[in-house]
């Protein structure tokens, strides 16, 4: 197997390299008569493994190019891409951008992100980690993450795999206005799904762990017995009746309520008024306990970035201080169509953390007192123009702080801005792997259809 | 017209990187050399274009090509894979050695000869990008928006995308299979904001097929896809809080049928079967529905948006039964899994793109008519929900629990439909939620082409459909209690 680890973990190209390709990208453009354009090159590899049944189960080596660029005539603009880097591609793909160009409507607030904004000094955010794995070292550690899942409790009697992935990609941005910036990041996690059986019936759940660097990945044990944990404490899931109760949200859904929350203040959402949080700057949208901060320049952040993806440089900021909502998250096309400044978010935001209260996971349950702690959520039922929500529900039953038993087959259902006003607690269990980091959110009501 | 898409795969992708069959027996022999069961080759050129209007101007365009190679090797249970975004001799050849890793030991497998799939015609091996000037598309997406605004002064927000696809593929597998597709993909949707008294709705609809751009202008689809989108809007701005709790829901016909997608179809998927982890799970020749309900994935319907001549291993696809009158008859099959469980694949192996490996995926699943009038059938509820228009869904394979969320429903009181209630997600448990259908309406309608399915972490185009069922007893997760 030696040719295929070698294959793994050859290093990313030069990033003088892509560098030199955005630069012809946007001499093309020029050339081809825009009067500016932006350029992004990307290229990535990774390895991913899977073990199932203590086998593997697949192989994957990714690698994958990417050429993408936006032309402007003045204030019309077209956008084309490609995979393919050479000098005929590049010249295609920059004729195709200006034909679509030259039948797109002028906008006035199109064109690139203002200069004074363009990111100048480019901290080094520690994102780039690489994992010389190869498949050998990616097998046995799917193994070991399974088997430490698999050999929990009799109970877990099947298994979705364990598995391991590693990813190392370079990304350079540049535009007419002179800015070119990139860096390379990676990316590892473990992964682990299996199925608890008995009398009752089947439950499946999942654990997993990611980082920028792998020494700070929790161990392969670890994640196959927090994943066996979590399917066996399904067993024996009953149904509940329909009624309005109090609802915790665990960690790792909490970041979804708050991801909720991020969508519905986006400028797209705002200038075409498709959003429930419509002028609401400077006002209360949370308790006051609620603050929400950015921090775009934590070392080894999952979100981390020194500037956004048209180049502007990103800054430590408070989304929502004390309750009140103290900024949007736009790019500078919606900041120019809302008469506002961007906020360096073109792409996304950048490490929200969500300020922990004092509690943890058994005094939140405490607070429930009784009501429904939820675990799981299925489907897609957030409706961010009217913030009307429902969804399908997985947890547990808890009455007097204790937990009594496992439910599933339910919905709850609530409007979004009484659910983030409704927050009763914060938890201090932060679940810090993604570009949301929040504890727990105890809810004060929601209503719960079921039997 | 049977056109040669092999031939025309051939043209598109081998020919300008001047690759030949031997250089496809050459990759092929690299990956077996290496004591592997079989494995195959899989081409691909996707040009993809979309235009999008809103505030009444097209103000944005984009055009994307992609393409690419990906080596699978397969050994018993095991799956090596890798891919090239380059169609050249060398990256084949890295690729399949990358891949070949897989098989320490294992079969003695031999390169089977080819054997070209038999030409299929389910929809024209056209390039929808060029059947509409550009001139003609913006012209197209400004039309729709007069036509939304002029429905109703409510409407405050108009946003129109005009996409398209064409997809060629080739594919070569050492079992000798050896197959060529080119597949159009081609969709307009159609989303606006209404806005009264200081309340905001938003509606939706959409279309689209493997079909050129012409078809939208025909029958006047495209202007009906926004006079739908105001009336779904305008029919929310009056909706009142949903109810919440289990009862009776009458089901509308045609996109509805995302029940069956969730409920039904995923957990007959034969990866999940093979390793025993759906709900339907060894469960062939059971009953798990009334018998009033057949419920079938149809990989042949001319045009469909979930239609494919053959899937991704070059299978041609067909017509399978899931379940008739009310026994589970089969599962969805690729080859892997087939063979694993010996049974044939179903042309069920669908991949998004070159760069994933293939999956048994649905095509176009939908429960078939029955006798009753509709009318009659919402006449027989006293008390309950009538759902028509749905967003999205998703199921849990392993307990079997599934939603679908409403995005128009209304209140049936004394076998009448009253008032519109607010979007609400409905939760049921797939391997019982048909032993609870008591009706089945004549009215069978297939979606209008929108439907996107995702899994594990892959995006394919399907399509669903039904005709107006009833169902005994749901959970509708409104907030009424």
């Amino acid at each position: 197997m030696s040719e295929a680890i070698i294959h793994a973990t050859a290093p990313l190209p030069a990033r003088e390299q892509l560098e030199t390709l955005v630069a012809d990208i946007l001499a093309e453009a020029r050339i081809q008569g825009a009067t500016s354009a932006e350029a992004a090159v990307s290229f990535s590899r990774a390895l991913s493994v899977t073990v199932r049944l203590g086998e593997v189960e697949t192989l994957e080596y990714h690698r994958q190019r990417g050429l993408g660029v936006t032309v402007y005539f003045g204030q019309t603009r077209g956008s084309a891409s490609t995979a393919d880097w050479r000098p005929e591609a590049i010249r295609d793909t920059v004729r195709s951008a200006c034909a679509i160009a030259r039948h797109t409507a002028a906008d006035p607030c199109a064109g690139l992100a203002d200069p004074d904004r363009l990111a100048r000094e480019f901290p080094d955010l520690d994102l780039y980690h690489p994992w010389p794995l190869s498949a050998e070292e990616g097998i046995e550690l799917a193994r070991e993450c399974e088997a430490a899942a698999l050999t929990l409790d009799p109970r877990i009697r099947n298994s979705e795999g364990g598995s391991v992935s590693s990813h190392a990609g370079l990304v350079i941005y540049g535009n007419s206005h002179g800015f070119c910036g990139g860096y390379p990041t990676t990316r590892h996690s473990l992964n682990c799904s299996v199925i608890a059986q008995d009398d009752g019936g089947m439950q499946r759940n999942h654990w997993y762990a990611v980082a920028r660097d792998r020494n700070e990945l929790e161990t392969p044990v670890a994640v196959g017995r927090e994943a066996a944990r979590r399917a066996l404490r399904r067993l024996g899931s009953r149904r509940l009746e329909t009624r309005q109760v109090p609802v915790l949200f665990a960690p790792e859904l909490a970041r979804g309520l708050i991801g909720h929350f991020v969508a519905a203040i986006r400028g797209g959402a705002l200038y075409r008024k498709a959003s429930f949080l419509l002028d609401r700057l400077g006002a209360p949208v949370f308790p006051p306990f609620v603050t929400i901060r950015e921090r775009p320049h934590l070392p080894r952040g999952l979100a981390s970035a020194p500037f956004d993806s048209e180049g502007v440089a990103t800054a430590d900021r408070d989304l929502v201080g004390e309750g009140v909502l103290q900024g949007y998250v736009l790019d500078s096309y919606s900041a120019r169509r809302l008469g506002m400044a961007t906020t360096g978010n073109a792409g996304g935001t950048h490490n929200l953390i969500v300020e922990p209260g004092p509690f943890g996971h058994e005094e939140l349950l405490r607070q429930l007192d009784t009501g429904l702690w939820v675990t799981e959520l299925l489907g897609h039922g957030v409706n961010l123009v009217t913030g009307d929500y429902s969804r399908g529900a997985a947890g547990f039953w808890v009455e007097k702080g204790e937990i009594r038993f496992p439910v599933h087959e339910i919905t709850i259902a609530g409007h979004l801005a009484d659910m983030f006003q409704g927050i009763a607690v914060v938890g201090n269990d932060v679940d810090a792997r993604g570009g949301i980091r929040c504890g727990s959110l105890l809810l004060e009501r929601m209503t719960v259809a079921g039997e | 017209m049977t056109a040669d898409t092999l031939a025309l795969a051939c043209q598109q992708l081998l020919v300008p990187a001047g690759l030949g069959e031997d250089d496809l027996h050459r990759a092929l022999s690299c990956l077996l050399g290496h004591a592997v069961d079989g494995g195959d080759l899989y081409f691909q050129l996707r040009r993809a274009e979309s235009w999008s209007l809103e505030d009444g101007q097209v103000k944005d365009a984009s055009h994307a090509i992609q393409q690419g190679v990906g080596v699978r090797a397969i050994s018993g249970e095991k799956t090596g894979f890798a891919y090239s975004d380059e169609i050249v001799l060398p990256a084949l050849l890295e690729a399949a050695t990358a891949a070949r890793a897989i098989a320490r030991h294992g079969g003695d497998s031999r390169l089977q000869v080819w054997q070209a799939t038999q030409r299929l015609a389910r929809y024209q091996p056209l390039d929808p990008l060029v059947t509409l000037s550009a001139e003609a598309k913006v012209r197209l997406l400004e039309r729709l928006d007069a036509e939304a605004r002029r429905q109703d002064p409510r409407v405050t927000q108009v946003m129109v995308s005009l996409a398209a696809t064409q997809d060629t593929m080739l594919v070569a597998g050492s079992d000798g299979a050896l197959a060529g597709d080119v597949r159009p993909l081609a969709r307009l949707n159609v989303t606006v904001i209404v806005e009264h008294a200081g309340r905001r709705e938003q509606g939706s609809a959409g279309g689209g097929g493997r079909i050129g751009y012409g078809w939208f202008l025909d029958e006047d689809r495209a202007l009906g896809y926004a006079r739908e989108a105001v009336r779904l809007a305008l029919v929310n701005l009056d909706a009142v809080p949903a109810p919440a709790g289990t009862m009776t829901v009458v089901l509308g016909p045609g996109w509805p049928g995302i029940l069956l997608h969730e409920a039904i179809g995923h957990g007959l998927e034969g990866d999940f079967n093979r390793k025993g982890t759906s709900a339907f799970s060894g469960r062939i020749g059971e009953r798990v529905a009334t018998p009033l309900c057949t419920v079938v994935d149809d990989g042949t319907l001319a045009d469909r948006r979930g239609s494919l001549n053959v899937d991704d291993e070059g299978t041609p696809t067909q017509c399978t039964t899931l379940i008739e009158r009310g026994v589970l008859k089969g599962y969805l099959q690729d080859k892997l899994n087939a063979r694993l469980m010996n049974v044939a694949p179903t042309g069920n192996g669908r991949r998004e793109s070159y760069a994933h490996l293939p999956l048994p995926r649905m095509t176009n699943t939908y429960l078939l008519a029955g006798d009753h009038d509709p009318a009659e059938i919402i006449a027989s509820v006293e008390r309950g929900l009538y759902a028509v228009n749905f967003g999205g869904g998703q199921v849990d394979i392993t307990s079997g629990k599934f939603v679908f969320s409403a995005s128009e429903a209304y209140l049936i009181e004394n076998g009448r439909v009253t008032c519109p209630v607010k979007g609400a997600t409905l939760i049921g448990n797939g391997p019982d939620v048909l032993t609870k259908v008591s009706m089945v309406g004549s009215d069978l309608q297939l979606d209008a082409g929108v439907g996107t399915c995702g899994k594990d972490g892959q995006s394919v185009p399907v399509g669903v459909g039904q005709p107006t069922l009833k169902v005994e007893a749901l959970t509708v997760g409104g907030t009424q209690t």
